[in-house]
């Protein structure tokens, strides 16, 4: 039953152009951006379709053969992918229970600075090796494990050791993995730390304190529970990237003499499939990548959901 | 508040020890590295440099310096950092400041799919394909297009241009303005702390790309900074050696390599204090709050 006054309302109120119309300037702005998404990470993905074909590249996506699951039979019966395999896991095991907790503690100790030059200048250096790239960084550490003339190396020798050859040791390749890749990202990844700490209540501090509270027992008590929703939430991304080890960085280092403990997927990936021509195949390795690192990341979610009441989404 | 107890105050001062440790590890690798580039090559190969030159000479500087290619490779580097950051800026800001606006119809749906590809990227081949058919490869565009938004950066550029207050904007529509118009003249002034933050973002990401190169780029004069670098290190070719053994200070390619790495990391070390204020307040813009 309409009210008498709205009838009168319909007819005054002229009708208005379609929201799209009359928005057609925000959408405009968004549209650009909407297209290099579609483009650039929507259709390779759809591209994955090569997987479950033999792709030839004369022929095309619509003229290559479809051979359904056959390389993903391959996965599991290549011995090579299960040493890639278990080279990816490794090094991102070890990334996780050494790299992740530096930054953390590194923040917790700089948070106990008072002398704000002495700490401002310490940041400054320790963000620095992040802007550096990986070819350097890796020149840096190629140099400073070198038997003839690196650093490392010169230490043994004063300490009467024989010189090493490092970085032709495949049981030494994973720690130069995992070491440097705090060095140059520890430093780096204490900004959200340091923020995260500096949001702090120091009432709450105030009144451990008088309740006698020690500052160990402050640390405990206080700030790592309130460190713990950032903690879980960059916790639950590593986990989802377990897969993705970090190309560069292993690229650089990598040598063939150390391919049994270092290769992981990406490389596989770019030698095999890229300079290698194995388009399918390595496509293949590339969804199982995908699919395992999602499926980490949803797990991993859920778990942290109950234990802890945080999560992704 | 209550004085510190002595175990707080050791711990403080091992703390400090520490930290300047820490710092000082960041540290000697490239005086490590500046020390050698400075030293003579028979210095270097007698393995005498620490971390102050032995035998100090330029020489390595000149011969690197007066190899042509790398200030080719210095000169697409540039290229691509400037044109780079430029198309980065342009379609983050617009996609951002349009995906700031709380109330737009769509908005998550489209917010989704950008989340998407943060979990899901795009494969290797099927990327490299793409770029293929699209006859970019062995071009510039291949380095400045198939990068031209980071998801990341582009959500921390939202929730940047949600933090100005809507009276702004409001005020300016009801003068009239449309929404480019609002953008232009109030948000952005408004945003250069952000804007310089992930433009910096995205500048040091070109300076250091290396993996797209490596990707899409076959034809040696194309070659970026990096590339050319890794292949010094990595492959001394004889063009190096000769070069070496002209100058007598020289003779050993290692000299050489080092000066190569302070040569590439030089305008990171000159760019990085100038900036390091900006991007610090930046990126906790992002942050949790407390």
């Amino acid at each position: 039953m309409s009210h008498p006054l709205e009838v009168v309302s319909e007819k005054a109120v002229p009708k208005r152009k379609p929201y799209l119309l009359r928005n057609w300037q925000t959408y405009s702005m968004i549209l650009p951006g909407l297209a290099f998404f579609i483009l650039f990470k929507y259709i390779p993905l759809t591209g994955s379709i090569i997987a479950f074909q033999d792709y030839n590249v004369f022929k095309g996506v619509f003229g290559s053969p479809f051979v359904g699951l056959k390389h993903f039979d391959n996965l599991f019966t290549y011995p090579e992918f299960s040493r890639v395999l278990i080279n990816t896991l490794l090094i991102s095991l070890y990334k996780l229970a050494f790299g992740f907790p530096a930054p953390i503690i590194l923040a917790l100790l700089l948070n106990e600075v008072r002398k704000m030059l002495f700490k401002r200048f310490t940041q400054t250096v320790l963000y620095l090796p992040h802007f550096i790239s990986w070819v350097i960084v890796g020149g840096l550490v190629i140099n400073f494990l070198s038997p003839t003339i690196g650093l490392f190396n010169d230490f043994l020798r004063w300490l009467g050791m024989e010189p090493i050859f490092f970085m032709q040791e495949s049981e030494y390749f994973r720690s130069i993995v995992v070491i440097s890749g705090i060095w140059k990202e520890a430093g780096w990844g204490t900004i959200l730390y340091l923020a995260a700490l500096a949001g702090i209540n120091p009432d709450l501090y105030e009144s451990a304190e008088v309740d006698g509270a020690g500052k160990l027992r402050q640390a405990f008590s206080i700030t790592l529970p309130c460190l713990i929703p950032t903690i879980m939430v960059l916790l639950l991304l590593q986990i989802g990237s377990v897969m993705d080890v970090g190309f560069e960085q292993i690229y650089i280092l990598l040598n063939p003499l150390v391919w049994e403990t270092g290769e992981v997927f990406d490389t596989y990936i770019y030698r095999v499939g890229l300079l290698g021509n194995q388009y399918s195949y390595t496509t293949a390795i590339g969804i199982f990548k995908s699919v395992v690192g999602f499926t980490l990341l949803v797990g991993a979610n859920q778990l942290s959901k109950r234990m802890t009441g945080n999560s992704i989404y | 508040m209550i004085s510190p107890t002595p175990a707080y105050r050791a711990f403080t001062v091992f703390n400090y020890i520490l930290l300047s440790l820490i710092g000082v590890s960041m540290l000697v690798p490239f005086l490590h590295i500046l020390a050698g580039s400075l030293s003579s090559g028979k210095a270097i190969t007698q393995g005498l440099v620490s971390i102050l030159p032995v035998q100090f000479t330029l020489g390595n500087y000149q011969s690197v310096l007066s190899d042509m290619n790398i200030w080719k490779s210095i000169q697409v580097t540039i290229l691509i950092t400037a044109l780079g950051t430029f198309i980065n800026l342009l379609f983050t800001v617009l996609m951002a400041y349009g995906l700031s606006k709380v109330d737009l119809k769509g908005r998550s749906t489209i917010m989704l799919l950008v989340l998407f590809t943060m979990i899901f990227p795009a494969p290797i081949i099927p990327a490299y394909l793409l770029v293929k058919s699209l006859a970019m490869l062995n071009t510039i565009w291949a380095l400045v297009i198939p990068g031209a938004i980071s998801a990341f950066n582009m959500i921390i550029m939202i929730s940047f241009f949600r933090g100005i207050p809507e009276g702004l904007t409001e005020s300016a529509k009801i003068d009239g303005c449309g929404e480019y118009r609002t953008l232009w003249s109030i948000v952005l002034p408004l945003s250069l702390p952000s804007l310089s933050t992930i433009g910096l973002f995205y500048a040091v990401g070109h300076w250091n790309s290396y993996f797209q190169a490596l990707m899409y780029i076959r034809n040696p004069d194309l070659y970026p900074l990096q590339v050319f670098l890794r292949r010094l290190l990595v492959e001394s070719d004889e063009n190096m050696l000769i070069r070496a053994g002209q100058n007598a200070a020289v003779q050993s390619v290692e000299g050489l390599k080092m000066a190569s790495i302070m040569v590439a990391t030089l305008p990171i070390l000159i760019v990085y204090p100038l900036i390091q204020k900006h991007f610090v307040k930046g990126s906790m813009l992002g942050s949790i709050k407390g």
